[in-house]
């Protein structure tokens, strides 16, 4: 499958950022760099030493900090109050809200005039034209479990919402994306943009989407939009900026405009990122798809959030699977066409496609003659008890009594009393200068003094937006969470690698691990390990370990066979095999692992709150429940930086990006 | 060079504001009235209702559905909401009613008094309280746990690896009102609130704990099903008076009985027709609210299906709600 790598909700750093050749500078300063390392860390540690010995509290001091509660209470207040007569909203935002509601309504009664054997028709048979029939197959089966879960019209629902947020990401991001393809300028301005816009937890920004707009789905499709835009941008600004010289030159010496050479060459030729940066746009909307019917978007996401109420695990896979499903079908489906660029003569194409609506028009018809519109109300299928029963078997037998390993509660308390209490009280106890200290050395052996300044910068406006504490508290969760992530992520992939057998059999389980929402295990986890902080870290590393799988198994996988066949042939061990050459070699593949490790497990910090980890996912979650703008923001704005600290410290490639970017 | 290309970017901008302006008919749009695009898919009437995420206000929803629905002739959406959003989006319009509140204030005085865009819709008939508990098994093995006073020589038997060396205080939802770490510390209690962050995390660690028998302290509130589940005993904190819980950091009484209140749209309610006139008049007891949650989260019975079995069994009740 080559979307393997994609799904995962990209990161500032996996979609792919251009790396420019390395600039001439780069040498010299790496250099320097390298020699300078020791001397920084001698230099630290002493002063860490000396510090140490008058240690003051560990808080940061609160005449640095800034309350923000004042002004953002005054904002949200404005906006409720203006809500209703001012300009800005009777001529702007209400449009824009209109629009939306319109467009998801239009979807909607089409797909419901459909059928819901039209719509699998349409389905099987786009999937057949883009991708061939093996898929077309899958899709059929995708949309076929989908109603017989009895979830006909929430799928429904979710996709005309998907179909409205992925054409406004896809125009959005296009647009941003053509700014910075075209503007060196417009591409250094809209970087940060972007990342934030991809590491502020979507529940920061539910709450000022909800006062704008209210409750429901514009307010849905808009939180999607901010989420789901920036990998289009990224990656049609990548396409244009890749586009082969060689051809642009070509087209400039023909005599063509700007606009000419945009539309004919460079535009064409990025047509490969454009369609992953779709595939991309697809796939971050459906994540949102739940965390959206918080603020009530219906569909699937609703049903999944109401599941959750009655503590029902069951009746929330129930609804969660058709989001897999439709992950598995869109995601596949926009992958193939992206490869297939170029490849079908475009004679044949033209009537496949009138067949194929043709087909489509002929089943919707017969559906509607037949009075077959809506899902047969017999043709369902209840998973939720078994599903339940099979949940409480499990954590009646494993959460504690378990001979000679414990039971899972065990191992979450020894784990809550071992790893992460001393972890956290470690991290406030230090003084916040040592903790600022420690960062910017750590960024500047790993990165440059830009890094660095970057790293500490960040932390240090954790400490002015006055949450500290907490952000320390997140930050140990973090730590751990991505430490036991790494540890069986790597085995995971090592092996996977090594045996392609367990890496066919990990592939559907590492999928639905990743598309499957976050919502849907908070239970078990919490059945498994208690309330608190454990089933937060539990949380993490099941969403963040298929990322960090793949990443590993593909880097293993892809070191130079050569090296692999010389190596056996001096008598090398398979043991000697594996360190002395295969992990060396994919050593650029795990750090990125470990990069993604990191941000995929901060994504996940919300989640963490709702199920006890408390400190930044809980004020989050508290700002968006009580309305509370203050509180939600700042936690938002801390995970940010909290992300940008860890990024700094965790990726070393970016050397040479910054150093290229000034030369 | 960006000069020149800013000029097809503004021009873009303005034909996206001017095709805006177009496609809505240049006219000023209303925030206040927007529905859901998922509404009267088929052309009849809906009521939209929201639902709070504990069981017993999905049990007043599936309820009220049911009769709107099977009785009166409405579509009925639900819309899942925590208590200070679901007001904003009754006020905006975006649901036509709250069916179960226990007490916001700043909101009513906003909403109600100030704005005049929600409506009071009357009693709900059942009254909350909010406590801390302790379960019964452990409350017979300990009578005097029961007393705040006591607590301190409890707290180690309340210990959990999450609240450190103190007793753990089990808190629930961020929605929920609470002032457990004021009460902490003003009682002067050796214990540590830990937040379970979400209902669902909270109910699911008290039946761990049940099933094992382990002793628990937790916030928790009546009327709730799982009382019937995980039978559960108050500790009795110093008692509520009026305007005691008034400054948020110098409280050190109980939590006051409430009777929980509906709130309409303020256009709905005067426009509503039937739908508004039978959401007005509904009211029932705590015990019936129960056995619909009982069904909802025991049961594993659909809300629908919950609320028609409690239908055919209380006509009587349910009878005297319809508009005449």
């Amino acid at each position: 499958m080559t979307a393997t790598v994609t799904p995962a909700p990209p990161s500032p750093t996996t979609t792919p950022g251009p790396t420019p050749p390395t600039g001439t500078g780069t040498g010299v300063l790496r250099a320097l760099t390298r020699h300078r390392g020791r001397l920084v860390v001698a230099c630290a540690a002493v002063a860490l030493f000396l510090c140490s010995l008058f240690l003051g509290t560990g808080d940061w001091p609160a005449s640095l900090s800034v309350d923000l509660s004042g002004p953002l209470g005054h904002a949200s207040d404005w906006i409720i109050d203006n809500r209703d007569g001012h300009p800005l909203f009777l001529y702007f935002l209400g449009h824009v809200s209109n629009i939306v509601v319109v467009s998801v309504r239009a979807v909607y009664l089409v797909l419901l005039a459909l059928g819901w054997a039209g719509v699998t028709t349409a389905a099987a048979l786009v999937a057949w034209r883009v991708a061939g029939v093996r898929l077309a197959l899958t899709s059929l089966a995708a949309f076929a479990v989908c109603g017989l879960l009895g979830m006909w019209v929430p799928t429904m629902q979710t996709l005309a919402l998907m179909v409205v947020a992925v054409a406004a990401s896809v125009l959005l991001g296009g647009l941003l994306g053509l700014a910075a393809g075209l503007s060196d300028r417009m591409h250094r301005i809209l970087r940060p943009v972007l990342d934030t816009m991809q590491v502020l937890p979507a529940f920061a920004y539910l709450l000022p989407v909800v006062l704008v707009f209210g409750i429901g789905v514009p307010a849905a499709v808009l939180a999607t939009v901010v989420y789901a835009a920036p990998p289009m941008a990224r990656l049609t600004a990548l396409g244009l900026r890749d586009a082969d010289a060689g051809v642009v030159e070509a087209a400039t010496s023909l005599g063509a405009t700007g606009r000419q050479r945009l539309l004919t060459a460079r535009l064409p030729l990025a047509r490969k990122e454009l369609l992953l940066g779709v595939n991309q746009s697809i796939m971050m909307a459906l994540g949102m798809a739940v965390i959206a019917s918080v603020i009530g978007a219906g569909g699937l996401g609703d049903r999944v959030y109401q599941a959750l109420a009655s503590v029902d695990v069951g009746a929330a896979l129930a609804a969660g699977v058709p989001i897999v499903l439709l992950a598995v079908v869109l995601d596949r489906v926009t992958a193939a066409a992206g490869e297939r660029i170029g490849e079908t003569p475009a004679g044949r194409s033209g009537l496949g496609w009138a067949v194929a609506a043709v087909a489509t028009a002929a089943v919707a018809l017969a559906g509607r003659l037949s009075d077959r519109l809506s899902w047969p109300d017999g043709w369902t299928l209840d998973i939720a008890e078994p599903v339940n029963k099979a949940v409480d078997w499990m954590t009646a037998h494993l959460y504690s009594g378990v001979p000679v390993v414990g039971g899972t509660a065990d191992w979450a308390g020894r784990f809550t009393t071992w790893v992460l209490n001393p972890l956290r009280d470690g991290l406030q106890w230090l003084p916040w200068w040592a903790v600022l200290l420690t960062i910017g050395v750590l960024a500047l052996l790993i990165g440059t003094w830009r890094t660095a300044a970057t790293a500490v910068l960040a932390m240090a406006a954790i400490g002015v937006l006055g949450v500290w504490d907490p952000a320390l508290d997140t930050l140990s969760q973090v730590l751990a969470a991505v430490a036991v992530t790494l540890l069986l992520g790597f085995a995971l992939g090592v092996a996977a690698a090594r045996s392609t057998r367990l890496g066919h059999a990990l592939r559907p389980v590492l999928d639905v691990f990743q598309t499957m929402p976050q919502f849907v295990y908070l239970i078990p986890v919490v059945a498994l390990f208690g309330v608190g902080r454990a089933p937060a870290v539990a949380a993490a590393v099941v969403y963040a370990l298929p990322a960090v799988v793949r990443i590993t198994a593909q880097g293993v996988r892809a070191v130079d066979a050569a090296a692999l066949e010389s190596s056996r042939s001096m008598g090398a061990t398979g043991r000697q095999q594996l360190f002395q050459v295969q992990l060396p070699l994919a050593r650029p593949a795990l750090l990125l692992a470990v990069n993604q490790g990191v941000v995929l497990v901060l994504a996940v910090v919300v989640i963490g709150g709702l199920v006890g980890g408390g400190a930044l996912g809980y004020d989050a979650v508290f700002g968006l429940a009580q309305g509370d703008l203050a509180t939600g923001l700042v936690a938002g704005a801390a995970i940010v930086c909290l992300g940008l600290v860890l990024d700094r410290v965790t990726q070393p490639t970016r050397r040479h990006d910054l150093a290229g970017k000034g030369a | 060079m960006a000069r020149t290309r800013r000029t097809p970017l503004a021009a873009l901008a303005a034909a996206t504001a001017v095709a805006l302006t177009a496609l809505t008919g240049c006219g000023a749009a209303d925030m206040t009235r927007q529905a859901s695009p998922y509404a009267d898919a088929k052309g009849s009437r809906t009521v939209t209702l929201s639902v709070q995420s504990w069981v017993g206000a999905q049990a007043n929803v599936a309820v009220a559905q049911y009769l709107l629905e099977h009785e009166l002739g409405y579509r009925v959406d639900t819309v899942q909401i925590d208590e200070v959003p679901a007001w904003d989006a009754l006020s905006q319009g975006r649901v036509d009613a709250i069916l179960e509140d226990w007490g916001h204030p700043e909101q009513e005085k906003r909403y109600v008094e100030d704005k005049a865009t929600i409506a009071r819709g009357g009693d709900l008939g059942v009254t909350g309280h909010i406590g801390w508990f302790v379960p019964t098994y452990f409350a017979e093995e300990h009578p005097d746990v029961t007393d705040w006073k006591n607590l301190n020589k409890y707290a180690d038997q309340f210990r959990t690896a999450e609240s450190g060396g103190k007793g753990q205080l089990l808190d629930g939802s961020p929605s929920y009102v609470t002032n457990d770490k004021a009460l902490v510390k003003n009682l002067d209690l050796d214990y540590q609130v830990v937040f379970a962050g979400s209902e669902a995390a909270q109910i699911t660690q008290i039946r761990q704990f049940a099933k094992e028998k382990k002793p628990f302290l937790s916030y928790w509130y009546k009327p709730q099903w799982l009382f019937e589940k995980v039978p559960m005993t108050e500790v009795k904190l110093p008692a509520y008076e009026e305007g005691c819980d008034a400054d948020p950091q110098k409280v050190a009484c109980a939590y006051p009985h409430t009777p929980l209140q509906k709130f309409l749209n303020a256009r709905f309610a005067s426009r509503g027709g039937d739908a508004a006139a039978f959401l007005k008049k509904f009211r029932w007891t705590t015990e019936m609210q129960n056995d619909v949650a009982l069904m909802i989260a025991e049961e594993k019975l659909s809300p629908q299906e919950a609320a028609g079995r409690w239908a055919k069994e209380n006509e009587a009740t349910w009878r005297s709600w319809l508009p005449s």
